[in-house]
C-alpha cells in the first residue's frame, strides 16, 4: 500500500490580487503557498502512513521553481516527489494535466492497495476538476470532498461532504479521494524533517521519460491537446461611485434611512 | 481505459441542449430551474430543443417541473442503483446517451454533486468542461454586448471580428477567476458536447410556464445498468439536523466578519436582530466562519455562497476578494467598518466609516422605526 498525493503550487490569492494591463495574472508579484485542500490530502497520507507504514509519493506539475513546495512536504515526512515538468506539458487545460498527472501516477506505477489523494481544488483555477478526471483516465473510483478517511484493509469509507450534510461512502482500493480542509490540520515541518528534506529522494518527469505512456499523445497534452481555450480574459469594471456618509452618530444613520426610503429599498 | 472512442470532432452532428437535472432524495434542486431557465435562452438562440436528464429511482413525477421551467423533453431514467447519487451510475448514463444522442451543449449545476459528475464526463467524452460559469452566450451579437457593458476592455481590446471568425457558433462560457478580480470566457470549439457547471444562485429563474409545463415530452431511453457498473457503496445520507440558511434566495443579507471579534456574541447578536428587522438573514465572511463564530452554510464569498439580495449589509467585513466575489453584485450594499480604507468600501453603495458596536444599535431602532412608519401608510 502507498498514497499517491496530487498537490499544486498556486499563487496566494488571499493577498492581493496583481493584475497586468492585459487582463492576465502578475504572477510574478504574488507569494507562491502549496494549495491548501492539497496540503489537507497530504496530512490525509501522512496520518495513513503513522497507522499503516505505508510510503506516501507526492506527484507535482509545474516549473523547476516547484521544488520548493516539494522539499517542504518532504520535511512534514512524505518519502519520495515527482515534478512533472516540460514545456510540451505548458498550457494544459484541466484536461490535459490530468491526462499527464494520470500518466506520471501510472509511470510511477499503482498498486491495487494503493489510495490517490488530491485536494478538492486548487485556490488559483477553483475548478475541481482535476482530481476527477485523473481518477477516470486511471480507471479509479473517486469519492469528492472527503471530510474524514477512515481505512480498514482494502476497504475505505469516506465522510462526503454535501451542502446541507454528508454522504458515507465505501469504496475499494486503489481509489481516488479529493480532501476538503475540514478533513484535517495539516502537521508542521519537523526539524528532523527539514535536515533530512533534501536527502530524499526527487525525481523530475519530463515529456522524454513520459512520451511513451499511452496516455501522453501529442493531442492530449500541453495547449494543442486542451479542449477548452480561453477566448477572452478581461477585468470587471469598477462600480459606479459609492456614497461615504459623513460621521458614525444618530444623524447618519437617519441620512442613511432617508436616502434608502427615497430609493424604495427600506 | 473509459475514455468513450467516438468521433465528436464532427461538431455539426450535434444538436440540442441538454441539463443534468439533480435531484436529491427524489427532490429537484433549485439550480435546476435556474439552469433549464438559461438552456432555455441557450436552445432558443441556436434554434434547437432544450432536454432535461433525469436519474433516479421513480422520479417521472418530476417532469412538469422540468416542463415548467423550459423543457422541451426530459430523458428520464429510472432503477434502483440510481436511488443514491453515484458518480459510476450517473456518469455511465450521461455519457452512454449523449453518445447515442449527441446534445452539442450540457450543463450541470456547481453543486458538491455536479462538480463531481460533469469532470468525469467530460474525461470520459473527451470534451471541454468550464467550472463555475456565473454567465452563458451562444448568440455574438449577445456576448459582444456582455462584454461592453461588463469588462473594462475597449471595442480593439475586445476584437469583435476576431471573436466572430473563430467562436461564432460556439457556447462562449464566462466564469470569474481569482475572486472575481479577473473573469475569463472559455470555449470549446474542436470537440462537442461542450459542457458547463453553472454557480448555483446565478441564473435567473423563468416564470414557471404552465403550457410548457403540460407539453414536455418524457422519454425513457433503454439504458443498461448493472450492480458491476458500480463501485462505491453509499452507506448513508445524513442531513444536517440543523436548520438550513438560505442565503441564495434571501431579499436581505447581513454579514458579519473580523469587526465583531472584540465582542463575538453581541456582534452576532446584532448581526440577526438587523437581519430580522428587514425579514433577512445572517451571513458572514470567512474570518467568521473558520474562526468557528457561524457554520459554513452562513459564508458568502468565493469558497462559500454568491448571493444576489436586493440588499447587502457587510458589518465588520473588510472585504477580502474572496469575500467580494459572493457579494459584489448585490442591489445595494452597505458597509460599516472602523477602517476607511478597508476595500469593501470600493464596492459599497452607502458607507459609514466607525464602530459597528454603536452604529448598528441605531440602524436597529431606525430602520424598525422606517418600517412601521411605511406600513403605517
Amino acid at each position: 500500500m502507498k498514497a499517491i498525493v496530487c498537490v499544486k503550487q498556486v499563487p496566494d490569492t488571499s493577498g492581493k490580487v496583481a493584475v497586468n494591463p492585459d487582463g492576465t495574472l502578475n504572477r510574478a508579484s504574488m507569494p507562491v503557498i502549496t494549495n491548501p485542500d492539497d496540503r489537507s490530502a497530504v496530512e490525509a497520507a501522512l496520518r495513513l502512513k503513522d497507522q499503516y507504514g505505508c510510503k506516501v509519493v507526492l506527484v507535482t506539475m509545474g516549473p523547476a521553481a516547484a521544488e520548493s513546495m516539494l522539499r517542504e512536504l518532504l520535511a512534514m515526512g512524505a518519502d519520495e516527489a515527482y515534478l512533472v515538468s516540460d514545456r510540451a506539458f505548458g498550457g494544459s487545460d484541466t484536461f490535459a494535466t490530468s491526462q499527464i498527472v494520470a500518466a506520471a501516477v501510472h509511470h510511477i506505477g499503482l498498486e491495487p492497495g494503493d489510495i490517490v489523494l488530491c485536494g478538492r481544488q486548487a485556490i488559483d483555477g477553483d475548478t475541481a476538476q482535476v482530481g476527477p478526471q485523473i481518477a477516470e483516465k486511471l480507471n479509479l473510483p473517486q469519492v469528492t470532498y472527503a471530510a474524514d478517511i477512515q481505512v480498514h484493509g482494502s476497504t475505505v469509507t469516506v465522510r462526503r461532504m454535501l451542502e446541507d450534510g454528508y454522504m458515507t461512502i465505501r469504496v475499494d482500493t486503489p481509489c481516488l479521494i479529493t480532501c476538503v480542509k475540514e478533513l484535517n490540520t495539516p502537521r508542521y515541518m519537523s526539524v528532523p524533517g527539514i535536515m533530512g528534506c533534501w536527502d530524499k529522494p526527487l525525481t523530475v518527469l519530463t515529456h522524454e521519460e513520459l512520451k511513451d505512456e499511452p496516455l501522453i499523445e501529442p493531442d492530449t497534452i500541453g495547449l494543442k491537446g486542451s479542449p477548452t481555450n480561453i477566448a477572452k480574459s478581461f477585468t470587471p469594471p469598477q462600480k459606479g461611485e459609492g456614497v461615504m456618509l459623513e460621521g458614525a452618530g444618530r444623524e447618519t444613520v437617519e441620512d442613511l434611512v432617508s436616502r434608502l426610503t427615497a430609493k424604495h429599498i427600506l | 481505459m473509459n475514455m468513450i472512442n467516438w468521433n465528436n470532432t464532427d461538431t455539426a452532428a450535434f444538436h440540442g441542449v441538454w441539463v443534468y437535472c439533480e435531484q436529491r432524495g427524489g427532490a429537484l434542486m433549485s439550480t435546476d430551474l435556474e439552469l433549464l431557465s438559461q438552456g432555455r435562452h441557450l436552445a432558443n438562440e441556436l434554434g434547437t430543443e432544450l432536454c432535461g436528464v433525469l436519474l433516479g429511482d421513480g422520479v417521472d413525477g418530476l417532469v412538469p417541473d422540468l416542463g415548467g421551467s423550459g423543457a422541451d423533453k426530459v430523458y428520464v431514467c429510472n432503477s434502483p442503483l440510481l436511488k443514491d447519487y453515484t458518480t459510476d451510475a450517473h456518469a455511465k448514463l450521461i455519457c452512454d446517451l449523449a453518445q447515442t444522442y449527441k446534445p452539442e451543449i450540457i450543463l450541470f449545476g456547481a453543486t458538491n454533486l455536479g462538480r463531481d459528475l460533469a469532470p468525469r464526463c467530460a474525461a470520459r467524452l473527451h470534451t471541454g468542461l468550464c467550472a463555475d460559469c456565473t454567465h452563458l452566450d451562444v448568440d455574438m451579437g449577445t456576448y459582444l454586448e456582455f462584454l461592453r457593458e461588463h469588462s473594462t476592455l475597449d471595442e480593439k481590446g475586445i476584437g469583435a471580428e476576431s471573436l466572430t471568425a473563430r467562436f461564432a457558433s460556439d457556447l462562449k462560457m464566462t466564469r470569474p477567476a481569482f475572486g472575481g478580480h479577473l473573469m475569463a470566457t472559455i470555449v470549446c470549439p474542436r470537440f462537442r458536447p461542450a459542457m458547463a457547471t453553472v454557480r448555483p444562485g446565478v441564473m435567473v429563474r423563468a416564470p414557471y410556464d404552465e403550457a410548457r409545463a403540460k407539453a414536455v415530452q418524457v422519454i425513457h431511453p433503454d439504458f443498461s445498468l448493472t450492480e458491476g457498473d458500480i463501485h462505491t457503496q453509499v452507506l448513508e445520507t445524513v442531513k444536517a439536523a440543523r436548520e438550513l440558511v438560505d442565503l441564495l434566495g434571501a431579499d436581505v443579507v447581513v454579514s458579519v466578519g473580523r469587526g465583531i471579534g472584540s465582542d463575538v456574541q453581541k456582534g452576532l447578536a446584532l448581526g440577526q436582530e438587523l437581519a430580522d428587522v428587514l425579514g433577512g438573514v445572517l451571513g458572514g465572511s470567512r474570518v467568521a466562519i473558520d474562526s468557528g463564530w457561524l457554520s459554513s452554510d452562513h459564508q458568502v464569498g468565493q469558497t462559500g455562497k454568491t448571493v444576489h439580495p436586493k440588499l447587502y449589509i457587510a458589518l465588520g467585513i473588510s472585504g477580502a476578494i474572496q469575500h467580494l466575489a459572493g457579494m459584489q453584485d448585490a442591489g445595494c450594499i452597505i458597509a460599516v467598518n472602523k477602517n476607511e480604507a478597508a476595500p469593501i468600501f470600493e464596492v459599497a453603495d452607502y458607507g459609514i466609516t466607525g464602530d459597528l458596536f454603536k452604529v448598528v444599535p441605531m440602524m436597529i431602532d431606525q430602520f424598525r422605526a422606517a418600517k412601521h412608519a411605511k406600513a403605517a401608510v
